[in-house]
């Protein structure tokens, strides 16, 4: 059984059909399995739901799918630094559903896990619950949300063997493990593709059982949103720079 | 004189306690990480993640797998820990969280927020407002008193709810109020310097009480 593909095309072969419904990890355009997306785009499916923290912005993420008007319906939880998906949005070409951050992270977890509803507390009292069942527990009142299960996921991870281990770099991590275990088919883009037995077995994030193709992207594309930075003073010098310790 | 916005954080940063772990949200609220007291251990929480950040990191050392819930370049520290979105949500829904600090557009005196839709106009989403809000141990609002010269401290809040009875204390440019939210409504506890407590009558339209150990 060979999970690794030579390319995101082949890797998504036979995956790929109209009208379903695609996870994909990532928080803003952090940990944002990029290629996968643009194969996805080259492959020209629509009609796509896509459950994801964001949409990208314009040209990058999933703004591409966007660009090209294949997405239906977006399951999201902040969508604002998209342009293209507010005028989509706006001309009721683009359907959006909103969930708590929170509700679409347990959402998926639970998808993953074969639990099938749970009660939060996160939007009682609020329009996110109605139309709901609100029931109380313990003095508390609580909504069901339903769990989630894509048709595919598509994640990023920074390492990964050629099992489908995978461990992740520091907040590249966010949607990324849950998403891997809630798609019917996970395939993971991965940074680093090593043997097994290369990743320390304590540091695995997401167990190989979760993912069933993979791609090597040695020269994965990364960007920032918010270039936020501190200007250096005396007191910061780099050791060795000079100055008094 | 109303408070401003750096002085409405460092009144907001009164609330932490050695120990904390923290949210905090977009705009005054993030001012609030430049006024911990020294020696004091205050983790700054991030939704997409992370468990305490860092300031932001030197020209040239910013790194894209690095940010924090706004998007902003962040740096690690030796505290720090990393997580999945589903463990982070564990953690403020689970009430493992002690304080957030949020901005709002209105507040109600039953504890009622809204801070995340405007009917008619573009809606981008909640975020992680509404699993904060109803998840954390304590929920701060830091606002401006008025928008456009209407009070945010309402009987009723008449946007869209992020959460229903979760605000404890609201901080305004004006004053501090404390929310009782088994239904004892608001009670103004301090004044801004020179700010009187007709100032405070005149711009809200939610009722209150005053604290007798009213403080300015």
């Amino acid at each position: 059984m060979n999970k690794v593909h030579a390319d995101a095309k082949s890797a998504l072969a036979g995956l790929l059909k109209d009208g379903m419904t695609i996870m994909a990890g990532g928080f803003g355009l952090c940990g944002i399995p990029e290629t996968l997306i643009h194969a996805i785009r080259d492959a020209g499916v629509k009609n796509l739901t896509v459950v994801s923290n964001n949409a990208g912005v314009d040209g990058k993420g999933l703004g591409v799918l966007l660009d090209t008007k294949q997405v239906k319906k977006m399951i999201s939880s902040y969508v604002g630094e998209n342009k293209t998906f507010m005028q989509q949005y706006l001309a009721k070409e683009l359907e959006i559903e909103f969930n708590p951050q929170g509700t679409l992270a347990e959402r998926i977890r639970a998808g993953g896990a074969g639990i099938p509803a749970f009660f939060t507390k996160t939007g009682v009292g609020t329009m996110i619950a109605e139309g709901k069942d609100v029931r109380e527990f313990d003095g508390n009142r609580y909504v069901m949300e339903r769990g989630i299960v894509a048709d595919l996921s598509i994640v990023h991870a920074y390492i990964g063997d050629t099992e489908g281990n995978l461990a992740y770099r520091k907040t590249a991590r966010n949607f990324n493990p849950v998403m891997a275990t809630a798609g019917k088919v996970t395939v993971a883009e991965v940074e680093h593709l090593v043997r097994p037995g290369e990743i320390d077995p304590d540091h695995i994030i997401t167990p190989g059982v979760f993912v069933q193709r993979m791609i090597h992207v040695p020269n994965a594309a990364k960007y920032i949103e918010q270039r936020t930075v501190r200007k250096r003073t005396a007191a910061d010098a780099p050791a060795g720079a000079g100055g008094d310790v | 004189m109303a408070w401003t916005r750096d002085q409405m954080a460092e009144r907001a940063a009164k609330e932490l306690k050695d120990g904390f772990y923290v949210n905090l949200g977009i705009g005054i609220p993030t001012l609030v990480s430049n006024y911990i007291p020294n020696g004091m251990s205050v983790q700054l929480q991030s939704e997409n993640g992370m468990l305490g950040f860092g300031p932001f990191p030197f020209e040239g050392e910013e790194d894209p797998d690095l940010i924090n819930a706004g998007k902003q370049t962040v740096t690690e520290l030796p505290t720090t820990s990393y997580f999945n979105s589903a463990d982070s949500f564990a953690m403020i829904r689970g009430g493992h969280i002690d304080l957030a600090i949020l901005g709002a557009m209105q507040v109600a005196e039953n504890g009622d927020i809204a801070n995340w839709m405007i009917p008619g106009k573009l809606v981008k989403g909640m975020g992680g407002a509404m699993d904060l809000v109803g998840g954390v141990k304590k929920v701060v609002v830091v606002m401006e008193h008025s928008a456009k010269g209407e009070s945010k401290l309402l009987a009723k809040c008449n946007l869209p709810l992020t959460g229903a009875g979760v605000v404890d204390m609201v901080i305004t440019d004006l004053g501090v109020f404390t929310v009782d939210k088994t239904g004892g409504g608001l009670t103004l506890i301090e004044l801004a310097p020179e700010v009187t407590l007709d100032d405070i009558k005149k711009n809200t339209q939610a009722s209150f009480k005053v604290a007798n150990t009213l403080t300015q």
